[in-house]
């Protein structure tokens, strides 16, 4: 029989203003093995925690309950003090009182009662606990950075830095991401290739960052300090170490249609390409469902005119696998495909942008040379009208539910811009709210009003209608001014939310990491462990966590770098005790358990089992403790039962349910 | 039966095989029992026909520790559930003679019995080789007589088809007897309220008296030691405290077997109690099918069932919610 001690917290008035936490303690005493309880108004203090070891010690405990915060918070806290006590560690389990039970009722009765089952359930569980150990595990000093944007530059660059081995997976043929893709940055208004490309050019000079770009993360294994990971680097069709980047079979390729994804489809380029001047590396790739010598077999014009014989078109995938200690997750953000939003004519008039893509007919080399123009006719517009939030902070399921952070600087920031080169044009913006929180922000904001007379008007746009003489029809009302608004416009700018790229919910999925309704990577704390994902090893930077500007997403990818860098100093990390076994004599054999565990830590022996009496040869489970996370997966997809979490067995769990259903 | 008990002969005689699984003549003309035969001499009971509806490939986890090969009797139907216990390792490949026997669609004698046909001494139209749509019964009563197809089997009427998916050799032809459709039963089950189905199930399983000829007939039941017989868990004891204890054997069973069950329809053919037990099972194929895709267990002994298997396509949980 343990001998359990309980440690009711008041967490200040958290959890005591809702539960009777002296009720609580008196309720615990009645519970099998418990012999102490007691309550404090701060349990993780460091009086608090001296309680625990003074009771450890006088009353000879051998399991304790903590009724306090969630797991996720202090369960290290309470853990290392038994371990200081002389307690195995495993022989502390956390009751939940105040996420599962005081912040979320409000009846002061019903709260205890609720408070009471949720320690019992805790008590019936150490009852079970036995001491577990944790093993050790080496770490691997080399990080994988995947997306090659500002952020995972900025990662990069710093993990680097501090001397570890970087390597960055880019799925594009060039580093730079989005940013590359801007005009100007507020709200200083500097020229975004000034600032960006210096950044890749220090990426890819640096001795201790590779860079593969047109490659994505194929499969990861492993956990962390111990990743594997098999990164696909996409046949480019060009060898990149001939390659001089001169750029002549760009100039010659005939196939000059696809359209062109750096300049957001406004143009077209040619079927080899790079996708940008700066492109780094300025190695070009094959568009292989572009190219003619690929669709036809009649062609080979590229590598006629290469004087370094870089063209291959036999150049297959290659799969390059490496072993990584931490893993930074920066892979970005795209605007949101606009077909819920046809009343804004998107899809109907040339002349309906997206702020994006005028960010690329604002710059000098994008598909206009940098002049404003309507892509329709080519003519200089003289009314523009920019409509925000589309698809952000929306309340049904048409967009999405927040609030895209940029929109309002970047549209504060082109209707300046375009005020201060063209001063006949007129610019309307209609918006919810403008939100300019940030250094330098608002007064940003308030000069594109006052000073440039952006027409700034609170309201949202109803509909856009394309005119037969090629005008648009902006159709709105004025909140403040209580009135519809008719307005004409030569081009309307649509200011839409940006969400995750599309490609992070696969790689989530590879590295078990958690991620939310709209698909942005969940922290491991919201406040407190911003930067790291849920799953140990595994760092968020940039807006793949949320929606942020450049200096957020720099100061975070920053941030991510330390972490991965924290852990790429340790040498050694303790693994989870908390893994798998199975029973050898119940096992089936039947691979289930390896089928589902994600991890591959389930193989099978043939071993000689002793079966009360009956010698024979079997097939069994064999778990690599090493390997297993401790999730659980084999232990439910068991069919015997034969498969346990130590830590977490059926039995304790069973007494868990029984404790509270009593 | 004729070729089959020959070839089997054959078979024993030139050693490729040590032993014959297949059926013999039980007490009375419709209860044939599965059957070791290691002999000619021991053949001369062996019987094929309208009653063996038994799916052996269950005996052949045991068959696989023995000396030698097993020449197995699988019906198509059967063939399934070899494959499902190969792809799970419970059975070995390698000790297996897999005779693929043909098969006109099995019968139920309650069947049989509810058309007021009793006392049966000897039964006319039930060997293979009767082409017969009509089965004669010699009863103490006199001569009485029903339909072939009226007296089969549930799972006849819906039956996989007359392909053998894994064998050695086939013998006898079959006939695809499918006349209903696989999930009419479970739609209408889900067309009922809450409360007309927890009547049902309640009507239906508190006919239960937990023989356990389910469980032991289920090739997915084939664990070394089942869950209920365990003092691992609790739960043997656990479910003896109510008359809540067959709703969760049943249960729980058809979560154990979910994704692994063929559909062979074994559990429903020895129930005592004549409780559509399949219902449950099929519930999940249905579900597997519209969530995952078209999915049958024991197809092959390869694919990884959809259920222990991911893929990015795979539905999200919050499905659930929205069903």
């Amino acid at each position: 029989m343990q001998r359990i001690g309980v440690f009711v917290c008041h967490c200040g008035s958290n959890i005591a203003a809702t539960v009777d936490v002296k009720k609580v303690v008196e309720m615990v005493q009645m519970e099998p093995g418990v012999v102490h309880a007691e309550d404090y108004q701060y349990m993780c203090s460091e009086a608090g925690q001296a309680k625990i070891a003074a009771a450890i010690h006088e009353k000879n405990l051998t399991g304790i309950v903590v009724c306090s915060c969630s797991p996720r918070m202090h369960e290290t806290t309470f853990r290392t003090a038994a371990e200081r006590a002389g307690l195995n560690p495993y022989m502390v389990e956390i009751a939940n009182l105040r996420e599962h039970c005081s912040w979320i009722h409000k009846d002061m009765e019903e709260a205890t009662k609720k408070a009471v089952i949720l320690a019992r359930a805790a008590i019936a569980k150490v009852n079970l606990n036995t001491p577990l150990k944790p093993g050790e595990s080496l770490v691997t000093k080399r990080a994988l950075v995947i997306g090659g944007g500002i952020a995972g530059i900025q990662t990069a660059i710093d993990i680097a830095d501090a001397g570890y081995e970087v390597d960055i997976v880019e799925k594009t043929p060039s580093i730079g991401g989005r940013m590359s893709q801007l005009d100007k940055t507020f709200p200083t208004l500097d020229c975004s290739a000034c600032i960006l490309t210096p950044k890749m050019v220090e990426a890819a000079s640096h001795e201790k960052i590779t860079i593969y770009t047109y490659s994505e993360v194929d499969k990861v294994s492993g956990f962390v300090g111990d990743f594997t990971v098999d990164i696909r680097k996409k046949a480019r069709s060009v060898d990149a170490t001939k390659c001089t980047g001169c750029g002549v079979c760009q100039e010659k390729c005939p196939s000059k249609k696809a359209p062109s994804e750096f300049n957001r489809g406004l143009n077209t380029r040619s079927a080899i390409y790079t996708p940008f001047a700066q492109a780094i590396p300025n190695v070009p790739v094959i568009d292989r469902d572009a190219c003619m010598k690929f669709q036809t077999g009649k062609c080979g014009v590229c590598e006629k005119v290469c004087q370094a014989g870089a063209i291959d078109y036999t150049q297959k995938d290659e799969i390059v696998t490496q072993k990584y200690g931490a893993i930074v997750v920066a892979t970005g953000f795209d605007t949101i495909k606009l077909d819920n939003y046809d009343e804004y004519a998107y899809s109907q008039s040339k002349d309906v942008i997206t702020s994006l893509e005028l960010e690329r007919i604002m710059n000098a080399a994008g598909p206009t040379k940098g002049h404003l123009e309507r892509l329709s006719d080519g003519k200089h517009p003289h009314e523009i009208v920019f409509i925000q939030c589309v698809g952000s902070r929306c309340s049904d399921d048409r967009g999405k539910s927040y609030c895209s952070k940029i929109c309002c600087m970047y549209t504060a920031k082109h209707a300046m811009l375009i005020r201060d080169k063209y001063p006949d044009v007129n610019v309307t913006v209609f918006y919810i709210d403008v939100r300019t929180p940030g250094k330098n922000f608002d007064e940003f904001y308030r000069r594109a009003v006052e000073e440039y007379g952006v027409n700034y008007i609170k309201g949202q746009v109803g509909k856009v209608i394309p005119q037969p003489d090629g005008k648009l029809l902006v159709q709105g009302s004025d909140l403040l001014d209580n009135k519809q608004i008719l307005k004409e416009a030569d081009m309307v700018v649509l200011a839409t939310a940006i969400e995750p790229e599309a490609s992070v919910r696969k790689i989530a999925t590879m590295l078990t990491a958690s991620i939310d309704t709209n698909n942005f990577l969940t922290e491991a704390h919201p406040k407190l462990r911003p930067v790291e994902s849920p799953t140990a090893g595994v760092f968020l930077s940039g807006v793949c966590q949320g929606p942020k500007d450049i200096p957020e997403t720099v100061a975070q990818a920053g941030a991510a770098a330390v972490k991965a860098i924290g852990l790429l100093a340790k040498d050694k990390l303790m693994t989870n005790p908390c893994t798998a076994k199975a029973d050898e004599l119940m096992c089936n054999g039947c691979s289930t358990c390896a089928n589902v565990c994600p991890y591959g830590a389930i193989s099978y022996e043939e071993k000689e089992i002793n079966d009360h009496g009956i010698r024979e040869v079997r097939r069994v489970a064999v778990v690599n403790n090493a390997l297993c996370q401790g999730c659980g997966a084999c232990t439910v997809a068991c069919p015997s039962g034969s498969m346990d979490l130590q830590g977490f067995s059926n039995r304790q769990i069973i007494a868990e349910v029984d404790a509270i259903c009593r | 039966m004729q070729e089959l008990i020959t070839r089997a002969k054959e078979l024993l005689e030139n050693g490729t095989v040590a032993r014959v699984l297949g059926w013999k003549a039980g007490d009375l003309p419709y209860n044939p029992e599965p059957a070791y035969f290691t002999n000619a001499e021991e053949l001369k009971d062996f019987v094929y026909n309208g009653f063996c509806g038994a799916n052996l490939s269950k005996y052949m986890i045991e068959a696989s520790k023995l000396e030698g090969k097993t020449l197995v009797c699988l019906k198509p139907c059967d063939t399934y559930s070899f494959n499902q216990l190969l792809k799970e390792h419970r059975v070995d490949r390698e000790k297996a003679y897999i005779v693929g026997v043909g098969c006109k669609g099995k019968l139920n004698i309650e069947k049989v019995k509810s058309f007021g046909i009793k006392g049966i001494e000897s039964v006319f139209g039930a060997e293979m080789t009767d082409n017969a749509d009509t089965l004669t019964f010699q009863t103490i009563y006199g001569e009485k007589t029903c339909s072939y197809a009226e007296a089969m089997l549930e799972r006849c009427h819906v039956c996989k088809g007359k392909e053998h998916v894994i064998y050695d050799e086939l013998i006898g032809e079959s006939k695809d007897t499918k006349d209903a459709e696989r999930f009419a039963e479970v739609e209408k089950i889900e067309a009922m309220s809450p409360e007309e189905k927890f009547a049902f199930f309640q009507k239906e399983l508190s006919k239960c008296i937990r023989c356990n000829a389910c469980r032991n007939v289920c090739p997915a039941c084939s664990c070394r030691k089942c869950v209920f017989d365990s003092t691992k868990f609790d739960s043997a004891q656990k479910a003896n405290v109510d008359s809540f204890e067959e709703k969760m054997f049943h249960i729980i069973r058809a979560f154990h077997v979910a994704g692994r069950c063929t559909d062979c329809g074994e559990c429903s053919r020895v129930c005592p109690q004549g409780i559509p037990l399949h219902l449950f099972n099929r519930k999940f194929i249905k579900d597997i099918n519209e969530l995952y895709g078209e999915f049958q267990a024991g197809a092959d002994a390869e694919t990884k069932g959809p259920l222990t298997n991911f893929t990015f396509d795979d539905a999200e949980p919050s499905i659930v919610a929205n069903r």
